[in-house]
């Protein structure tokens, strides 16, 4: 095809616009999006088309063999501009006070397309405004009613909740009924808007978007690594917006994700603080450091234990066990929930088939996990392949019942391991389903590791994998996948903060610490564990926000959160991907590994490092899949797991209030109106999962 | 936005003539019901659609209640508001505005004592605009219920109302006596009954 004179060549089943987009020719466009179905009722990218008796929409147009397109004629702007001038009859002029301004496709493009003044006399109309919950705030007198978010919801998110209602110029996109949107990714609509209708509300009047600073970064609210981008004024974050990773998250992230960052101003550790005379009270450093030696000296290296949190980042997680070991302690666990993963191999605790992958596999097992509530953008991948057909989803146990709505088609098989070793076996009727399928892929979420059986059911749910063609070395497929609910975890575990010869995990460690017999525990951020059972132990908590760990501990070292330091995360798929300081940290605190540094300097067992490039050398040094930045690296398959007697316990969902699942969204206010606004509405619509 | 009405399902009588409806579709395809399924709820509820009628349509097809609101609200011929027993529509349009719409609405105002959109206090009747009905030979026209009135002007329409008021049936089509829309002077053509010429 010819475009503007110059012939390319381009796939078949692309359109018209995409083709002038690879041609180098940018078309104007508000409805059109990549990843939404066509609507093609903006108007806005009309081109000439050589034989076409009428301008086409270029969105809508499939390319053909011979087509000749032209973009930049007198004629094609006048078409625009015309357009441009019906879009706006209804438009109101509000820009200055409009938080969309600054980065308003609407107002872009009325640079080139728009004219100066307007021809229309009568009076514009007016929209009622629609409550669609804590999150999103609507203005819709400014809705150009391109039908985005009415797309997205029904066709990314799976809540058709949204509609346009009414015809001609009484259309209004809303839900008709007043009602909050239930979805978990419905901030994406806020993105997806192209004009300033759907805007956020928490972020309100607060910036405008020429003031901020963006830092790239990642995501650590849930074990996806989300690419995001950290926009800040000044010392403060002001929010949080999606960044572009095909492999990860496509353009879209989490509510938790965008808009718990008002967290990040709240209920921070900004000092250190000694216990003293059964009060915590501010010290510095050098008295915090000076407590620890205290407490620490003469000390037995195996009364010494130390456990990592959800939200610990690589580099600290491995000075502080490289400390330990100095230390003479085995004592070390990553895993907070007392999940039964297997650290020896790297397959068995990975999602091994990658969340791209998700869109070659032909049949899925979700065992323990709800994956809409554990890993929201995770899930849109799931429903994306879903609604492509041939692809069914059983679910075992990990959701409230059969009812469960994960916004797309499955089959809820049961709630325990007794399915799991009838799918074994090949009994079960799903068996022949996954035997059937080319690709089968398994989840397994950690409401089925994080119990006393969980190695067995690790055990079972390799079997499953093995015997019902999920291993395919020979194609290089592994349906073997493991969803983690933390950010931490696979860092943690691919760096061996794991129990040592003869050490403890996280429920020895609180059942030793119980009786006495480990006198000093370090918690790395770990604030889900139960701080009763921690008995008279000696307890220092390092991390950034006064959660239930620093309630219980007697020294407080304060750390930087994920906006602010350059930290190392490894994600599900064992991506390993970096963090960027997007604020410095409040007060006192530091950046978390500097603290184990300067505090083994203290103990007089100095770690081997002063610089950042010094630890991340060190992470390489322990595991060699450090090196490869945003990338997975395959992990070979072996054996893993447990046999043994399971329990005939459910599996449960380790996440009862997705708003609420780390300390950074417990302190955030945004979360807190989202979580009211659910349990409100679960006991009559059963749609939190 | 919805009235009071909380609950709605189909009388003994509507849920066999859903069942026909729904039989015209294939299996999966149960959707495609929902506009004649409206339409039963709609004539079993006063002439309109409440927020009850309309979730029972799209829980009765499996849909997204959205989806049939999005329905409801698009076609000017469910109404989501409740309206008087006689719905009085008149059409404003060109053709009928050229042919005296004007006068028929003036008229429908007076008698009624009511502006488009409303409904008289005895909730006998609603008054409405309408767009294009369809029926542009025969204008100006009105349609009152199911039934179009058409060569209208201020008497014949009064008297229509008038007959309405009193509980009679007024006898719907062209009031100047010309059948159905055939030319007003009367045919011109296809007078005789000659068999070439088509005829019979």
């Amino acid at each position: 095809m010819t475009i503007d004179g110059v012939e390319i060549e381009v796939e078949a089943g692309l359109t018209v616009l995409q083709a002038c987009e690879l041609a180098g020719k940018e078309i104007p466009r508000f409805c059109f999006h990549e990843r939404l179905s066509i609507a093609g009722n903006c108007r806005m990218c009309l081109v000439h088309m050589e034989r076409a008796p009428k301008p086409i929409a270029s969105c809508a147009m499939p390319v053909a063999e011979g087509m000749v397109i032209k973009t930049d004629t007198d004629e094609v702007r006048k078409m625009r501009r015309g357009v441009m001038e019906f879009l706006l009859i209804n438009h109101p002029l509000d820009c200055p006070i409009c938080d969309q301004g600054g980065e308003c496709d609407l107002q872009d493009q009325a640079m080139g397309y728009g004219t100066d003044r307007g021809r229309f006399q009568d009076n514009k109309r007016a929209v009622k405004d629609k409550e669609l919950g804590p999150l999103i705030k609507t203005i819709m007198t400014r809705c150009i009613h391109c039908t985005r978010c009415i797309r997205f919801a029904t066709e990314i998110a799976g809540v058709e909740e949204l509609g346009a209602t009414g015809r001609g110029e009484n259309m209004e996109v809303g839900t008709y009924v007043e009602k909050a949107l239930t979805s978990e990714l419905s901030g994406n609509m806020i993105d997806l808007c192209p004009v300033g209708a759907l805007t956020s509300k928490p972020y309100a009047y607060t910036a405008r978007s020429w003031e901020l600073k963006n830092t790239e970064s990642i995501d650590v609210l849930d074990a996806l690594g989300c690419n995001i981008r950290v926009d800040t004024r000044g010392p403060e974050v002001m929010r949080v917006l999606p960044r572009l990773n095909e492999d990860v998250n496509e353009e879209w992230i989490s509510d938790k994700t965008r808009f718990a960052c008002d967290g990040l101003k709240r209920q921070r550790l900004d000092k250190p603080f000694v216990r003293r005379n059964g009060k915590l009270e501010a010290a510095t450093w050098d008295e915090a450091f000076a407590a620890i030696a205290e407490q620490l000296k003469g000390k037995d290296g195996k009364s010494i234990a130390a456990i990592a949190g959800d939200l610990a980042d690589c580099e600290s997680m491995t000075a502080l066990k490289d400390l330990m070991a100095k230390l003479g302690s085995p004592h070390t666990d990553c895993r907070q929930d007392g999940a039964k993963l297997d650290p020896s191999l790297r397959a068995g605790y990975l999602f091994n088939t990658t969340i791209a992958g998700i869109e070659a596999a032909d049949a899925c097992l979700l065992i323990g996990t709800n994956p809409r509530l554990e890993a929201p953008v995770l899930n849109a991948r799931l429903r994306k392949r879903s609604v492509q057909g041939g692809f069914p989803v059983a679910v075992v146990g990990g959701v409230t019942g059969a009812d469960v709505d994960l916004t797309y088609t499955t089959q809820y098989l049961g709630d325990g391991a007794e399915v799991l070793k009838s799918i074994a076996a090949g009994r079960h009727d799903f068996a022949k389903v996954l035997k059937a399928a080319n690709r089968p892929m398994l989840i397994l979420g950690q409401g089925a590791l994080a119990r006393e059986d969980g190695d067995v059911i690790l055990g079972l749910a390799r079997q499953i994998a093995e015997n019902r063609g999920m291993i395919d070395g020979k194609n290089g497929w592994n349906g073997f996948n493991v969803l983690h609910t933390a950010a931490a975890r696979v860092g943690g575990l691919d760096l061996g903060f794991v129990p040592g010869k003869g050490g403890l995990d996280t429920l020895g460690i609180l059942g030793a610490a119980q009786n006495g017999k480990i006198g000093t525990v370090f918690l790395l951020g770990a604030d889900e564990i139960d701080t009763d059972r921690l008995g008279d132990a000696f307890v220092i908590y390092q991390g950034h926000h006064g959660d239930r760990g620093a309630h219980r501990a007697d020294v407080v070292l304060p750390g930087a959160a994920y906006t602010e330091k350059n930290a190392t995360f490894v994600n599900t798929e064992g991506r390993v991907q970096q963090t960027s300081l997007a604020t410095f940290p409040p007060g006192d605190a530091r950046e978390d590994w500097t603290i184990i540094r300067a505090l083994s300097g203290v103990l007089g067992t100095a770690l081997p490092y002063d610089t950042l490039k010094a630890v991340r050398g060190r992470l390489v040094e322990v595991n060699a899949a450090f090196m490869n930045l945003g990338e997975v690296t395959p992990a070979p398959w072996g054996a893993f797991g447990k046999d043994g007697e399971t329990s005939a316990a459910p599996f449960r969902c380790p996440i009862d209030n997705f708003y609420m699942t780390d300390p950074i969204s417990r302190a955030s206010l945004t979360m807190a109106q989202c979580a009211d606004m659910r349990v409100g509405e679960t006991g009559k619509t059963g749609t939190d999962g | 936005m919805t009235g009071g009405q909380e609950t709605f399902t189909f009388n003994a009588e509507n849920v066999e003539k859903a069942k026909d409806v729904l039989a015209k579709y294939p299996e999966g395809w149960q959707e495609s019901a929902v506009m004649p399924l409206l339409d039963l709820a709609q004539r079993q509820n006063q002439g309109w659609l409440p927020k009850a009628a309309m979730d029972f349509v799209a829980d009765m097809l499996g849909m997204p209640p959205i989806r049939v609101y999005e329905v409801a609200t698009f076609y000017t011929m469910y109404n989501t508001k409740p309206v008087g027993k006689h719905h009085v529509q008149v059409c404003t349009n060109l053709p009928c505005w050229l042919r005296g719409s004007d006068e028929i609405t003036g008229q429908c105002k007076k008698s009624l004592g009511i502006d488009f959109g409303m409904t008289t206090e005895d909730g006998m009747f609603t008054l409405s605009e309408a767009e294009c009905l369809g029926a542009c030979v025969n204008a100006p026209m009105i349609q009152i219920g199911d039934d179009y009135f058409e060569d209208l002007d201020a008497s014949s329409t009064k008297s229509i109302l008038d007959e309405l008021k009193n509980g009679a049936s007024p006898k719907p089509g062209s009031r100047t006596g010309r059948h159905t829309c055939e030319p007003a002077g009367g045919l011109t053509s296809l007078t005789g009954k000659d068999k070439d010429a088509g005829g019979k």
